[in-house]
């Protein structure tokens, strides 16, 4: 049955929702950080692949809102909300975030990983957003599948495999 | 600014495509002198992508890569990444003198394999800038080359947060690379060069070629 599973994917800075029966999938995050928002019990689930922490970095006023951490998670709480899902019995899962190259001098932008990460909880939490699991931070690419029906995170590194959160 | 096929004339991307083409010509010639054998390069390919699409033309965002990366920094910023599959590195590496172990699916891998791949992205990187820079006479220098072998969308991601705070596109030059002894068809490497969107004014102008919108 498992090969019948729809899979969702869901690309660089993008998100997208999914259903059970279903998968929910975004592949080779490095410095960016993968959310999962789901709830259990309508068996719903979004994810968001943010690429930066805040909107504020934008420097055009139209830009992609799943590409900022701060934006790209109220509009996929909303976008849950439309399809079902109950503001309060949504939680969160999180992976990504990693510092891919170890660079010593000057850019931020270096550092973007944690700062990814910080932004995200931070905005979570305003949102009173329970993340029920994580994985973040490190020096390796992930890649991430959400089950929205058993609520479980699968996390799969080049070098260390396979992890279900 | 968004970037578009539109508001980017034929002949600016003629001259971009002139660019990927000295820059990696160069590159891989370093590389065939290195290696001491032939190595062919293809016609470069200058596309306007959405960062999915850049990620795909690198091989997919999981297929694992050893993917060197840096900035160039000077008068014309961007971002540059060699990107090698992992089996071709390994090729490469056992290739370069002095006997370096190095196999792709052992870990950890080997310290002096890991610095000589370091070296190789140095030197071709270092090529492809310098060649550029006498082309347009900008003053173009590398920050320190990053290695990483991990999956494409990782590495890749990680070099176009430059460009995604102003941007859903980048406008890519690459060129492949193809060792002409191993098998025929493969692809074996990818220079992909990515100037900051300010950049490109600053390019065009220094080779005399009409303003960019």
């Amino acid at each position: 049955m498992n090969s019948l599973l729809e899979i969702v994917k869901v690309g660089i800075a993008d998100m997208n929702i999914v259903k059970n029966p279903g998968l929910i999938r975004t592949s080779g995050l490095g410095s960016c950080v993968g959310v999962v928002l789901y709830d259990l019990s309508a068996e719903i689930a979004g994810l968001a692949h943010i690429m930066l922490p805040d909107s504020s970095l934008a420097k055009n006023t139209s830009f992609n809102s799943a590409k900022y951490a701060d934006t790209a998670i109220r509009d996929l709480v909303s976008l849950l909300l439309k399809s079902g899902a109950k503001a309060s019995r949504l939680n969160a899962k999180i992976a990504g975030g990693a510092q891919m190259f170890q660079y010593s001098s000057g850019s931020d932008l270096m550092r973007i990983g944690p700062r990814n990460v910080e932004a995200v909880k931070k905005e979570l939490y305003s949102l009173k957003i329970a993340i029920l699991g994580e994985d973040v931070g490190g020096h390796s690419g992930r890649t991430i599948e959400f089950n929205p029906e058993s609520g479980e995170l699968m996390v799969r590194t080049v070098n260390k495999g396979k992890v279900v959160l | 600014m968004n970037f578009s096929e539109k508001n980017i004339s034929s002949i600016q991307l003629d001259i971009l495509k002139e660019i990927g083409n000295i820059g990696a010509g160069h590159a891989a010639t370093a590389l065939s002198t290195l290696l001491n054998k032939k190595i062919d390069m293809s016609v470069p390919d200058v596309k306007i992508v959405s960062f999915d699409e850049m990620i795909d033309m690198a091989g997919g965002p999981e297929s694992v890569v050893a993917g060197v990366f840096l900035r160039i920094e000077g008068d014309a910023p961007g971002s540059m990444f060699f990107v090698l599959p992992l089996v071709q590195a390994e090729i490469f590496i056992r290739e370069l003198p002095g006997n370096i172990p190095f196999c792709a699916d052992e870990l950890p891998y080997d310290e002096l394999a890991l610095s000589a791949l370091q070296e190789l992205g140095n030197i071709l990187s270092g090529s492809y800038l310098s060649s550029l820079s006498d082309f347009t006479k900008l003053s173009l220098f590398p920050s320190v080359p990053m290695l990483s072998i991990d999956m494409v969308g990782a590495i890749i991601g990680t070099g176009l947060l430059e460009i995604s705070q102003v941007s859903d596109y980048a406008i890519v030059i690459d060129t492949a690379l193809n060792d002409e002894l191993q098998n025929t068809n493969a692809v074996n490497g990818h220079f992909f060069l990515l100037p900051d969107p300010e950049s490109f004014q600053i390019i065009f102008k220094a080779l005399g070629v009409p303003d960019y919108e």
